[in-house]
């Protein structure tokens, strides 16, 4: 499916759940958000599209991070769906322990989504995660990835792009931010585990995500979506610009909508106008360090190497371009 | 209280003869505590294993030290392990080998040595060299501490099938060349 | 039945008759045969409607544990060691959720250097973590105890670990009495939480709390620890009633009426000590601490109230301090004038021997605190 044009938006069966008036409300209103967040958009429109496909059989494993802290501080809590929280670096592991729980004890309709950031899901927690993959433990992994921890205050993550500066990745006149040629892809890390499904996903295609997220839901085993989610702080743009900012890390190919199952990509999303890096990362006070008066324009070469390799990858091309 | 000291190699199922040994002494209404040298010996490295029988409850969890009698599964073994260490007046020594061999004892009194090919019978019943089910049934016609009856029940919970017959038979050979 | 068999098995099917809905387990000498044995209950269907799962830490382990208790199922593994530190924020973060798991903690030395032996420096590195923590003598007592842990646990929503003396008690083979299914099931309910995920009635479980909430928080589970005390005592009587053997409460004493000298210790080596107390004579008695935590502080000053020497015998050691089980009898004795020494025994294996103990503890001018058979050559050479 192409994603842009607004009269595939009005076809009913690209109606985003999140368009309706009646959508569950998994993650209701008064939370402590940043204005913009991505990842609050990209929770909600997750747990929404689950909740109402279970019928409300979903219990929720949150991992440590923006997330668990924006939505719930004793004595408040904006989730409606039984959820818990243990640490930073075990949530797929704690669902595999409440999804085992509920088959002894013969509920079989309930399931389970653990959620986390970038930090939590590939960096601290790969050992969980990778058991979780390993062992085909029956819950839907969600990773919310914002490419930096946010919650500490924006330091490099395993999902930090090259050259993107974060506090620990200052640059200055030596360097260029965070380091290129670094960094794991976990999508790919989790296709070679052979896991039922999975998918990349993006809150710049709602009605894309809400699909992705019907599929996993209905399969049993280990399932992994990974979700692209712009921060506003971290990544240093107008909070208004969440979605814009997501789109065109769509557009330029930098972050690929695929699906997979068992170990083998079977759909992607092409590009329908393609659009150069340039345009999403000139919106990013992350990556300011590259333009201006000690511009790297072999930087920004090398960032769009990485999307051009991406087209090819997954087979993005196909649509108008800009490039 | 009664103490045995097993030695051997690791493979030679050092550790099985002693549990076995506690086993057969338990069936006969007796406490016994059976424990191995606690490590990470590999296969071919020298082991021990402790078993102690008492008409009491055990307590003690020292190592035995001043053993009562010592079952040698491996010949090859009485010198680098000091196998023979601190046997007890009147002690009994059992050792696997097919020929006699000469030991001295500093002023003990009574220690009585016994040699059996048990590595031997464990080939012709068992087809491989594991002689700790053979030493036992020895053992027991040896020292008479514990009844052949009661081994062979041991064997049977510790193996079972085709394989606790064979150690069964091996047993009670080696219990008759010694009764 | 009384049946002559491992330590490890016998306490794996004393966990099996509790009937655990989720076990875990994940490789670590000297725990790993327990484990072993509960995988091949649930592959042989002894144990029914149980979840056997291989996970690939022990991080994991106490993780897959917290969530299926979370959820509302009966949980449990093993551990030792290097495995309990890998696990420790999981530790941490159970008691902190009032989650009633059971552990089963084969004691052994902490590296570096690294050594499988016993002693009881892991259990002491999660003293002030939350936990019940139980010490076992006699794999009679380590079976039975994990009876009592999950009753224990489940009351007092604190999880509860059941500490017990790896290689020495784990491997070895001596005669338990094991109780039927239905006895254990007279004895422990069914796990009825008292916080779970629930479908009907959805709660956040391990949210932030802040500064104006914590400290309460943390300060109800303080005066829930300390009620446990009454617990672990009273489900110990329980057990005595309906098994007719003294296992669990909270210490045990032995010839202390009269006695001059006590050693206090804990674990498997107060079977030693009674053996060499026996041969000492009257004046001398043995108290073992079976509930370290709740620590039995009343129960402790009580037996050890008309002793004029107290040694302390224990298996750990705080580095630049000393005996930990040592300074907390301190406290708990203070300014009642009485001479306590302390003995560090046992670390990474090291043989206790009646013959040791005997010497150590006659040696009335020996200093205030001892390492039982240090030598003192190999101590001066690595020196150099």
């Amino acid at each position: 499916m192409s994603y842009s044009t607004i009269r595939d938006r009005f076809e009913p069966e690209n109606t985003a759940l999140q368009s309706d008036y009646n959508r569950p409300n998994t993650l209701t209103s008064g939370h402590r958000a940043c204005q913009g967040c991505g990842e609050a958009t990209g929770a909600r429109a997750v747990l929404d599209t689950a909740y109402r496909a279970t019928n409300g059989n979903l219990v929720v494993v949150n991992a440590t991070g923006c997330l668990e802290v924006l939505s719930c501080v004793y004595p408040e809590n904006a989730w409606q769906v039984p959820w818990l929280h243990s640490l930073f670096g075990n949530t797929p592991a704690v669902a595999a322990g409440v999804a085992s729980a509920f088959k002894i004890k013969g509920m079989h309709d309930v399931r389970v989504i653990a959620q986390g950031g970038d930090g939590a899901t590939l960096d601290i927690g790969m050992g969980c995660l990778s058991g979780m993959f390993d062992r085909n433990d029956d819950v839907l992994y969600v990773c919310y990835d914002n490419q930096a921890y946010m919650n500490t205050g924006v330091q490099r993550s395993g999902s930090t792009p090259a050259y993107s500066r974060t506090a620990t990745t200052l640059p200055n006149a030596k360097y260029f931010g965070n380091a290129a040629g670094t960094g794991k892809n976990v999508p790919d890390i989790a296709m070679a585990h052979g896991i039922p499904y999975v998918a990349t996903a993006s809150i710049a295609n709602i009605q894309d995500l809400e699909k992705k997220i019907l599929r996993a839901i209905n399969i049993r085993g280990a399932r992994y979506v990974h979700v692209h989610v712009p921060c506003p702080l971290g990544w240093g743009y107008p909070p208004a610009e969440t979605v814009k900012v997501a789109r065109l890390a769509l557009q330029c190919g930098l972050f690929p909508l695929f699906e997979a199952e068992n170990g083998i990509l079977v759909a992607s999303t092409p590009i329908d106008v393609l659009k150069p890096v340039e345009e999403y990362l000139r919106l990013q006070r992350r990556f300011a360090h590259l333009f201006g008066k000690n511009a790297n324009p072999e930087a920004i070469k090398m960032l769009q190497q990485i999307a051009n390799k991406n087209l090819e990858k997954y087979r993005l091309s196909g649509g108008l371009s800009d490039v | 209280m009664f103490q045995v000291r097993i030695h051997g190699r690791g493979g030679q199922g050092v550790v099985t003869a002693a549990e076995m040994l506690s086993i057969a002494a338990f069936l006969e209404g007796k406490y016994a505590q059976a424990f191995p040298s606690f490590g990470s010996e590999r296969m071919g490295a020298p082991v021990a294993a402790f078993c102690r029988i008492s008409s009491r409850e055990i307590r003690l969890r020292e190592p035995i030290l001043e053993p009562n009698a010592l079952i040698v599964q491996d010949r090859t073994v009485l010198e680098p392990a000091h196998a023979l260490e601190g046997i007890a007046a009147g002690g009994y020594v059992l050792i696997n080998s097919p020929s006699p061999i000469g030991l001295e004892f500093d002023g003990l009194d009574g220690v009585t040595i016994k040699c059996i090919g048990a590595t031997e019978i464990a080939m012709e019943h068992l087809g491989k060299p594991l002689p700790n089910a053979v030493l036992l049934g020895s053992f027991a016609a040896f020292t008479k501490k514990i009844k052949i009856d009661s081994v062979i029940e041991a064997i049977k919970t510790k193996f079972s099938g085709t394989i606790a017959e064979k150690n069964v038979a091996a047993a009670v050979m080696a219990y008759e060349k010694i009764a | 039945m009384l049946q002559q068999l491992e330590g490890s098995r016998a306490m794996a099917v004393a966990v099996g008759l509790c009937r655990p809905g989720v076990v875990c387990a994940y490789p670590i000498t000297p725990q790993t045969h327990i484990v072993e044995d509960l995988g091949e209950q649930v592959r042989s269907g002894r144990l029914q409607n149980c979840d056997f799962i291989n996970v690939e830490s022990e991080m994991a382990a106490i993780s897959v544990t917290i969530g299926s208790q979370a959820a509302g199922v009966r949980s449990y593994t093993a551990t030792s060691s290097q495995g309990l530190l890998y696990m420790m924020e999981g530790i941490y973060n159970a008691s902190g959720l009032q989650l009633p798991l059971v552990v089963t903690l084969g004691n052994r030395s902490i590296g570096a250097p690294i050594n499988i032996w016993n002693d009881h420096s892991d259990a002491m590195a999660m003293r002030d973590a939350g936990w019940v923590m139980l010490f076992a003598e006699t794999n009679q007592e380590a079976a039975d105890l994990h009876i009592q842990a999950f009753k224990i646990a489940e009351e007092t929503c604190i999880p509860t670990m059941v500490c017990v003396d790896g290689f020495i008690l784990t491997h070895a083979y001596e005669q338990v009495d094991l109780p039927s299914q239905e006895e254990v099931d007279d004895f422990l309910p069914p796990y009825n939480p008292k916080m779970q995920l629930d479908l009907a009635q959805p709660q956040a479980i391990g949210t932030m709390v802040p500064p104006e909430y914590f400290m309460e928080l943390k300060y109800e589970v303080h005066e829930n620890q300390k009620k446990t005390v009454a617990v672990v005592e009273r489900v110990g009587a329980e057990f005595r009633k309906k098994f007719q053997r003294h296992s669990g409460g909270l210490i045990r004493s032995y010839k202390t009426d009269g006695a001059k000298t006590i050693i206090v210790t804990m674990g498997s080596v107060a079977g030693t000590l009674k053996d060499v107390a026996d041969e000492l004579g009257d004046e001398f008695g043995v108290v073992s601490v079976v509930s370290y935590r709740p620590f039995p502080t009343d129960a402790l000053v009580a037996a050890l109230r008309n002793a004029t020497n107290i040694i302390v015998l224990e298996k750990a050691l705080a580095l630049g301090v000393g005996g930990i089980l040592a300074n907390e009898i301190k406290l708990a004795l203070g300014g009642s004038g009485q001479k306590i020494r302390s003995i560090i025994a046992g670390l990474g294996g090291r043989l206790i021997t009646k013959a040791l103990l005997k010497d150590c503890i006659l040696a009335h001018d020996g200093d205030p605190e001892l390492f039982l058979g240090l030598r003192h050559d190999c101590v001066n050479s690595l020196k150099k």
